[in-house]
């Protein structure tokens, strides 16, 4: 076949005029038409491998065989990204769901691979773009299990801090989508309100919004800004006020309560089985908060509670989010109190920069300063996984080193990507005007699903 | 690819006994006090449904590693060195520990039997392998690509797939 071939469907698997050399190389294969689309596609279009609760939707599915396929998404403003849905629907109730992903792909484990471990949290902290501080963290943390660096105590508090008002944040963001989601709209606004209120504290401390590369391999990349006590206070003193707003607005509302509850619900076999954490698997009533069971930073030493549902439904998704704002408040002011002085990065040479003032005056400053930031630092064979409690589950990351200055192999565990596989199991038997309640409860972040 | 030298690595905590070479029948390493077991292909499904029985209720995660281009120095003296390596990370939430299962997988036959039966969560993380790595679940549902596109060549994550550009077209400068 040649590449003007009219008719796209007709086009063999393989593409056969092209050198092997070119078409692993990803540029050259985004520029090529898609038409060796072949036949494989058009099956999956079809719904003929919808997987997931087969066997139950075998059992109640209608006699007559009339199931209707339907797409939702990948641009339906519901599906918070470019999460697109198969639905196989029998009158109004789900019966199969297949979840399409990959649209938010860009290889972001390949260029993990490309860059050195100074640039890494560059790259980690763009996956999950709504806590972007816990991938810095997880990131940091695993090349640090490999280099075997203890870290300051402040430097361990600032992350503390951070992951917390990272926490807030992005569960006021689930809160606003998740009732505008539902159709209330004045919540999204409040929401929206709260969250951009942590975003400033977050670029006053960091000095950007999102994607901020503050936590760097052996510490943070600055100490906290003058003042950071009286500005996050503030910020604190103004939550539990409107946390109550909201248990007025939505908690408390018949409507709301009737839209969620029993709705979508999970047991904790179910949850275990499909690997789902965080939020989706506290709501069915079992306890597991790695802050909790397995401590990292010092999260052993502040007092706070975790939360669990009961009935694994939505309401008891939102009802656990809504209360974790206030367990995150709890530690953070624990943080205010308690941040010990000293350094907010290790010594350790290897790893940190010089200081800026040194570099004016000390030639090895400067030039210690030019390897790190050229070369990178050289981290000990070996490999390692270290996770943290996202917002959304426990986030891993998987790092193997060969020695030298970037992760020979970098792999992120996203809670979002393992989390989205219950919702087949959420769906079946709901009703199709429900299907957006339950992926707004699953509260999937589509960047670090696709990574 | 040869590693003939046992793991010996100085940033391990020093233990009051010398840590087992066989574990639950399989080679065991302890790299940094994290216990990581080396069974071979044909014990994988064995050895995680007996694991699972023992309170490694959630299968966290399923990768792969391509190590074509790293001779690995820590692996166990009896496990032989192959290409590829699929990594499965359990947790045991009573024991509050995890644990790893690197499987070699050899590059003229990437094959792994699935997980699927024993830990359904593993289904999407399998198609992902998969998908950027190549190697093959037999048994698993429904196989297929799962982040890059149907028509896509190659499997990204293997070392010997280009990282590749994509042409940008500047003002004045001659096209490609």
């Amino acid at each position: 076949m040649t590449t003007t071939d009219p008719n796209p469907t007709d086009a063999p698997a393989e593409p056969g005029h092209r050198a092997l050399a070119d078409l692993t190389d990803e540029g050259a294969q985004e520029m090529e038409p898609r038409r060796f689309a072949g036949g494989v596609e058009v099956l999956r279009e079809v719904g003929s491998v919808l997987r997931m609760s087969e066997a139950e939707a075998g059992a109640d599915a209608p006699e007559d065989g009339e199931t209707t396929i339907i797409n939702m998404g990948p641009q339906h403003p519901s599906t918070h990204g470019v999460l697109r849905l198969m639905l196989e629907l029998d009158g109004e109730t789900v019966l199969r769901t297949k979840p399409v992903i990959g649209y938010l792909h860009t290889g972001m484990e390949k260029t993990g691979e490309q860059l050195t471990y100074l640039q890494g949290g560059t790259n980690t902290t763009r996956m999950d773009y709504a806590s972007p501080i816990f991938n810095e963290l997880v990131f940091a943390l695993a090349a640090e299990e490999l280099l075997g660096v203890e870290l300051p105590p402040r430097a361990t508090w600032i992350r503390m801090l951070l992951c917390e008002l990272n926490r807030l944040t992005s569960h006021f963001l689930f809160l606003a989508t998740n009732g505008m989601d539902l159709g209330s709209s004045s919540m999204m606004i409040y929401g929206w309100r709260e969250r951009e209120e942590g975003l400033r504290i977050l670029e006053s401390i960091t000095g950007l919004r999102m994607n901020h590369n503050f936590i760097r391999v052996g510490g943070t990349a600055a100490d906290l800004p003058d003042g950071w006590q009286d500005r996050l206070s503030a910020y604190l003193d103004t939550l539990p006020a409107r946390l109550e707003e909201y248990e007025v607005l939505m908690t408390n509302q018949p409507i709301w309560r009737d839209r969620l509850q029993g709705v979508g619900t999970i047991s904790t076999e179910e949850a275990l089985a499909l690997g789902a954490t965080g939020p989706i698997l506290r709501s069915t009533g079992y306890a597991w908060d790695l802050r909790r069971e397995m401590p990292y930073l010092a999260y052993d030493e502040v007092d706070f509670d975790v939360i669990v549902g009961t009935y694994g439904d939505c309401f008891d998704r939102y009802a656990i989010r809504l209360n974790e704002v206030r367990e995150s408040i709890k530690i953070l002011r624990q943080c205010i109190e308690r941040m010990p002085a000293g350094d907010y990065r290790v010594q350790d040479k290897k790893v940190t920069p010089p200081p800026r003032a040194r570099i004016d005056e000390s030639m090895e400053a400067l030039i210690h300063h030019f390897k790190i930031f050229t070369e990178g630092f050289k981290v000990p064979e070996g490999e390692a996984y270290v996770a943290v409690e996202s917002p959304r589950g426990e986030l891993g990351c998987y790092l193997v080193s060969d020695g030298s200055s970037k992760p020979y192999r970098m792999h992120i565990r996203g809670p979002s990507f393992v989390n989205l596989q219950v919702l087949p199991h959420l769906m079946h038997g709901g009703l199709i005007a429900d299907a957006v309640a339950i992926i707004s409860s699953v509260d999937p972040i589509m960047g670090e699903v696709d990574r | 690819m040869s590693a003939s030298e046992p793991t010996t690595d100085e940033s391990v905590a020093p233990e009051a006994d010398p840590a087992p070479v066989l574990d639950h029948g399989v080679p065991v390493s302890h790299p940094r006090g994290q216990r990581v077991l080396h069974p071979s292909r044909e014990e994988l499904v064995g050895l995680v449904a007996t694991l699972r029985d023992e309170g490694w209720l959630m299968c966290l995660d399923v990768t792969a590693v391509d190590y074509l281009a790293h001779p690995r120095t820590d692996l166990p003296e009896s496990v032989a060195p192959e290409r590829f390596e699929v990594v499965v990370t359990l947790i045991s939430h009573t024991e509050r520990q995890r644990l790893r299962l690197r499987v070699q997988v050899p590059e003229s036959d990437p094959t792994v039997p699935t997980l699927f039966e024993l830990h359904p969560g593993t289904e999407a993380m399998e198609r992902e392998v998969y998908d950027l790595f190549g190697i093959a679940f037999t048994g698993h549902p429904d196989l297929t690509r799962i982040l890059l596109p149907e028509d896509w060549h190659g499997h990204p994550l293997r070392k010997d797939h280009a990282v590749g550009s994509i042409p940008v077209q500047f003002k004045d400068a001659p096209s490609r």
